[in-house]
């Protein structure tokens, strides 16, 4: 593990709170993790509060919700007293954000360019043709053939794999310190998914950032990450070493890992979860 | 084998685009055929075109026997192929309870005894009379999705088309309604065509399997093949490695 002096961020009880008008949901319950500058993924069904906790993160919780630890810092910063002006300026900087699908988390009225060039004029003080050369430069990074066309076109243009590869372009933009994606690969086809995944990878390592990678696929998380934190109903059930995921203690863990149909293996009826109500508790 | 549906040189176009490009597929009774491709493959569309929801302007299509062309399908057709659909969510009426979604079929295709038909398919699916009159909001995903396959099954049909039913799921509940679909096959003899972009998915639930990209077959083999790595096509192989997840370097 990579982890040095310091963490990145440190989550420690970590809960949010939806209230509805059958009372308080919580949707995260408790959690607790800190990570340096490493690959972490976060693995649950959906409802789990997966997603609720990389958006507590990014400060992205809806106003309504109710958002509370005994602290959530990142780096100097301390996220829960932290004005919302300084926020914004964290946000995009330091801490950036891709999303499952490039159709709806991109401006579809502003060319991919100019999305990418306003990401670095809010952040960073650039002249314009300054920032239009760094915008191709990481358009490139994210191996986009050509660059200079991709820049003028508007999202609907461009299919999904390249559409998430500009997302991504526009988060690394201004060389952020933590990138949490949320599904980042869910919406695209088999065979693109390894390929952004590959760019993802290569640029991770190459610019030091830790990443917090989200998904409800445990074995592609654990390919992809060093650690692998798996939450259900809103708690950490386990935690572990993507290595040593074969191991894994928790039956939910282990029911999940089981319940995927796989080539060569012959199991009719495939085994189901049996869901303990201790689980949740 | 006597083939429950049987395609030859099925063309379908959208303006100047050719979703499917001479497409021949024979699936014999009671097989379980498998689709897989990426999307723009034109594998959703020849389910569509198959299930009279998109029309063909060559080729024919066979079922049971009986010759179809273009969109107009009868009565009997639906009685003997029916589909399930990959949203569960866009696919079952908002407004209407469980039991009026089992009820319209039996209507339309004048059955009488409505009652013990809705109560035995709900119970087919592992749903209790319970969840009878409930919203297909009040419902989770997984449940959605028994409630299509209950309305696809209400009609006894011979062959069902399914289209990537479980990729809008959880991996658990998917677990469980390809256990489903499964029991329903042994129960009924059904015929199955299923497309799905996932080869594991597939190489479960199928016997035979279709490789397709840009319109066309690129080949068909046995879902036995994927384990050895018995196939020609270079696109096969792209899709078997990128099915088995990420590797560095």
């Amino acid at each position: 593990m990579r982890t040095s002096g310091a963490p990145l961020l440190t989550v420690e009880d970590l809960r949010v709170t939806f209230p509805t008008r059958t009372g308080e949901v919580q949707a995260v319950r408790g959690v607790s993790f800190s990570l340096g500058k490493e690959r972490l993924g976060i693995v649950g069904e959906s409802g789990s509060g997966k997603s609720q906790t990389g958006r507590a993160i990014m400060g992205l919780t809806p106003s309504h919700a109710k958002i509370t630890a005994r602290k959530l810092a990142f780096g100097g910063h301390d996220l829960l007293t932290m004005r919302k002006a300084e926020r914004r300026g964290l946000r995009g900087r330091q801490v950036a954000m891709i999303l499952q699908d490039p159709k709806y988390s991109l401006n579809p009225v502003m060319t991919i360019g100019r999305q990418i060039v306003e990401t670095l004029k809010t952040h960073e003080k650039v002249s314009t043709s300054e920032a239009k050369q760094r915008a191709l430069a990481m358009l490139e990074a994210v191996q986009i053939r050509d660059p200079q066309r991709v820049f003028d076109l508007y999202p609907h243009e461009v299919s999904g794999g390249m559409g998430q590869r500009a997302m991504i372009a526009m988060m690394l933009v201004c060389g952020p310190d933590l990138l949490i994606a949320d599904e980042p690969t869910s919406a695209l086809d088999v065979t693109v998914q390894l390929e952004v995944l590959g760019i993802l990878d290569k640029l991770v390592s190459e610019r030091g950032m830790g990443l917090i990678f989200i998904s409800h696929d445990l074995r592609l998380v654990s390919s992809f990450c060093d650690r692998v934190l798996v939450m259900y109903a809103g708690r950490i059930v386990e935690e572990l070493p993507s290595a040593d995921l074969a191991n894994a203690q928790h039956p939910y863990t282990r029911g999940l890992l089981n319940c995927l149909p796989t080539i060569g293996s012959d199991r009719h009826p495939l085994p189901v979860l049996d869901r303990k109500p201790e689980w949740a508790l | 084998m006597t083939s429950a549906l049987s395609i030859r040189d099925m063309v379908v176009t959208y303006d100047e685009f050719k979703a499917l490009n001479r497409v021949n597929l024979d699936v014999g009774q009671g097989e379980s055929f498998g689709i897989v491709g990426e999307s723009g493959s034109g594998k959703s569309t020849l389910l569509r075109a198959v299930a009279g929801l998109a029309s063909f302007e060559e080729g024919t299509l066979t079922v049971n026997g009986r010759a179809y062309s273009g969109r107009s399908r009868d009565k009997q057709f639906y009685r003997t192929v029916q589909m399930v659909f990959q949203d569960p969510y866009g696919s079952l009426h908002p407004r209407q309870t469980v039991d009026r979604l089992l009820l319209e079929p039996l209507v339309i295709h004048g059955f009488t005894d409505v009652e013990p038909r809705i109560t035995r398919a709900l119970d087919e699916v592992g749903l209790g009379a319970g969840f009878r009159f409930r919203y297909s909001h009040q419902l989770s995903g997984g449940q959605r999705q028994r409630i299509a396959i209950a309305r696809a099954l209400i009609l006894e049909p011979k062959i069902l088309l399914l289209d990537e039913p479980t990729s809008a799921l959880d991996a658990s509940i998917q677990a469980e309604i390809l256990n489903l679909l499964e029991q329903a096959r042994r129960d009924r003899n059904l015929t199955f065509v299923m497309v799905s972009h996932d080869l594991g998915v597939i190489s479960h639930m199928c016997e035979r399997l279709a490789v397709m990209k840009g319109g066309e077959v690129v080949e068909t083999v046995p879902a036995k093949a994927l384990e050895k790595r018995e196939f020609s096509a270079d696109y096969t192989r792209q899709l078997l490695v990128a099915s088995e997840g990420f590797r560095r370097g």
